[in-house]
């Protein structure tokens, strides 16, 4: 599975450091480095909504933050391995 | 019309801005003899000798527009027949001279190349005895003895133009180091960099609105000193418009580079920069033995470069800026598995005006991915202080002694100084151009306030620390 999280300019006003962060543990707590690859990416076009902006395989996943990332990471990530 | 600083660059933006029009509608074979009329309409001539001089121009100007010569490797050529061989001949005594008794010049020639009228009693040079040494014009206390020097000999610091035999100006690229000065300079756009705007435009079309591969926007920081008539976010909401999935700042390269340069200064104590390709390409051609010395980071263009490529091998990259030289910069082996195209303002200009964009009426766009210090290295003295940022930073106790330097003549004083072993500094930031990258030849317009501009820009960064600003990239 690859795993983008947006870096570009919108996203990273919006905190994308934090998110990037968040999910370098994540796949570390749940020793995923052989399933996920992980990867910045820069602009994924939707800027205006709230929230960072990711990419899992070609699905685009808005409005993620600090609050909703375990969430987000259930959800879309860990149910899909 | 958008703003330029001279008439000349308006004349290749509006050849440059024909081009991409005809290559955005296919029709460029139709076209390509209507062109010509179009510049220069007629009846009348209102650059050159007839209209059809200046049509014939027009036509070899299109060339370089669409690449030009592809025997010559050099990306700056000349437009032999656009030359004026402006009939400048050297030291010559004007009308000021008054015909004195003293003849301090005659004294001062060791050629015996001054001579006197016998009517006037004024001074004259005998060209077959002059060797142009200068020694009269300086004893001349009038100032009567003149040097005349071509402007585009005058703006070439390496001595790479002279005049071939039909007196045209005449560029020997094994001196050239694509400084791009004698393009600005000279008065009769004589001398021109190719352009690739007919590939950028083909790359962006067959991405398919980047649903086939992404193509992504690297722009100098300069940029925060162009486009005046609009917000930044305009003018990158622009770029968006002509097709690019992105735009990143080459100042986040910037980031990237100082911070290891700051590193690689530490472990070796001696480095000159490696950011600026004309810079590099002077002590190439001209200080051997300081080559060792340059740094072995990419330029900040090329190391955001292989960032992105890292991520998404299948991308294109182009970079947009006001150099020339990066277009020779990215022929390098090590550089174009990274950049495919440069483009410069007076090319993305002609791009978004051949497509009609009205960036006035556009959204802001953000820009946002690189520090204060990443920004700042549009002008002159950046790099240095984002290199002593980046070592208070590290926690270094290596005491940087940086020297920064501008314009070709004074890198030249600098690195005579650093083949002295007792040398006081350890690091040389040297920019080709004068001011940095916002004294850029492909710069629109080039005003004073352009270095506060810079700063300006450098301060609305989010990101105030250059580790806070590389966090997401280095691993």
């Amino acid at each position: 599975m690859n795993v983008f999280v947006c870096v570009g300019s919108s996203c990273h006003l919006k905190g994308s450091y934090r998110i990037i962060e968040l999910m370098r543990a994540a796949i570390a707590e749940h020793h995923l480095e052989d399933k996920v690859t992980f990867k910045a990416t820069f602009c994924v076009g939707k800027c205006g909504v709230a929230g960072v902006s990711m990419k899992v395989d070609d699905e685009i996943i808005t409005g993620v933050t600090e609050n909703n990332f375990d969430e987000v990471f259930k959800k879309h990530i860990l149910a899909k391995l | 019309m958008p703003h330029f600083d001279t008439r000349v660059q308006e004349l290749k933006y509006r050849v440059l801005k024909e081009i991409a029009k005809a290559v955005y509608s296919n029709t460029l074979l139709e076209d390509y003899n209507e062109i010509p009329k179009r510049i220069s309409p007629g009846p009348k001539s209102t650059m050159r000798c007839c209209i059809y001089k200046e049509r014939a121009i027009v036509l070899e100007r299109m060339k370089l527009a669409l690449g030009g010569n592809k025997n010559i490797d050099n990306v700056v050529e000349v437009i032999k027949i656009a030359c004026d061989e402006c009939p400048l001949g050297g030291y010559e005594v004007t009308n000021r001279c008054r015909g004195c008794i003293a003849h301090r010049c005659e004294q001062a020639c060791h050629k015996e190349a001054i001579k006197f009228d016998e009517r006037t009693r004024a001074a004259y040079i005998d060209k077959t005895k002059c060797i142009n040494c200068g020694m009269c014009a300086k004893a001349c206390q009038y100032n009567a003895i003149q040097n005349f020097i071509r402007p585009c000999e005058q703006s070439c610091k390496v001595r790479a133009i002279s005049m071939d035999e039909d007196h045209a100006a005449k560029i020997d690229d094994s001196k050239c180091i694509q400084c791009g000065a004698c393009v600005y300079q000279c008065p009769f756009g004589a001398i021109m960099d190719k352009s690739y705007i007919k590939e950028a435009i083909e790359i962006l079309r067959d991405s398919d609105n980047c649903k086939k591969y992404p193509v992504y926007a690297i722009v100098a920081p300069s940029i925060a000193t162009q486009f005046k008539d609009y917000k930044l976010g305009q003018v990158v909401s622009a770029i968006k418009k002509l097709g690019f999935q992105d735009v990143v700042e080459a100042a986040l390269g910037a980031d990237m580079v100082s911070y290891n340069e700051a590193k690689e200064l530490a472990e070796k104590g001696f480095l000159t920069s490696s950011c600026c390709p004309t810079f590099v390409a002077f002590i190439k051609k001209n200080f051997p033995t300081l080559v060792e010395h340059i740094s072995s980071n990419l330029s900040p263009m090329a190391t955001i470069a292989r960032w992105i490529k890292t991520q998404h091998p299948e991308c294109k990259i182009m970079f947009i800026g006001p150099c020339i030289s990066k277009k020779q910069e990215i022929r390098q082996e090590e550089v174009k598995k990274y950049v495919d195209l440069t483009l410069t303002f007076e090319e993305l200009q002609a791009l978004i005006d051949a497509r009609e964009i009205d960036v006035a009426s556009l959204e802001e766009s953000q820009l946002d991915n690189a520090s204060y210090y990443g920004r700042i290295f549009a002008r002159s003295g950046g790099l240095t202080d984002a290199v002593k940022q980046a070592l208070k930073e590290q926690g270094s106790d290596f005491e940087a002694k940086p020297v920064f330097v501008d314009g070709i003549d004074n890198c030249r004083l600098m690195l005579n100084k650093a083949k002295s072993a007792n040398r006081d500094f350890n690091f040389i930031e040297g920019m080709g151009c004068v001011g940095g990258c916002i004294g850029g030849p492909c710069n629109l317009t080039h005003e004073m306030r352009d270095k506060n501009e810079v700063d300006k820009y450098g301060h609305e960064a989010k990101e105030t620390s250059i580790k806070d600003s590389i966090a997401t990239f280095v691993e």
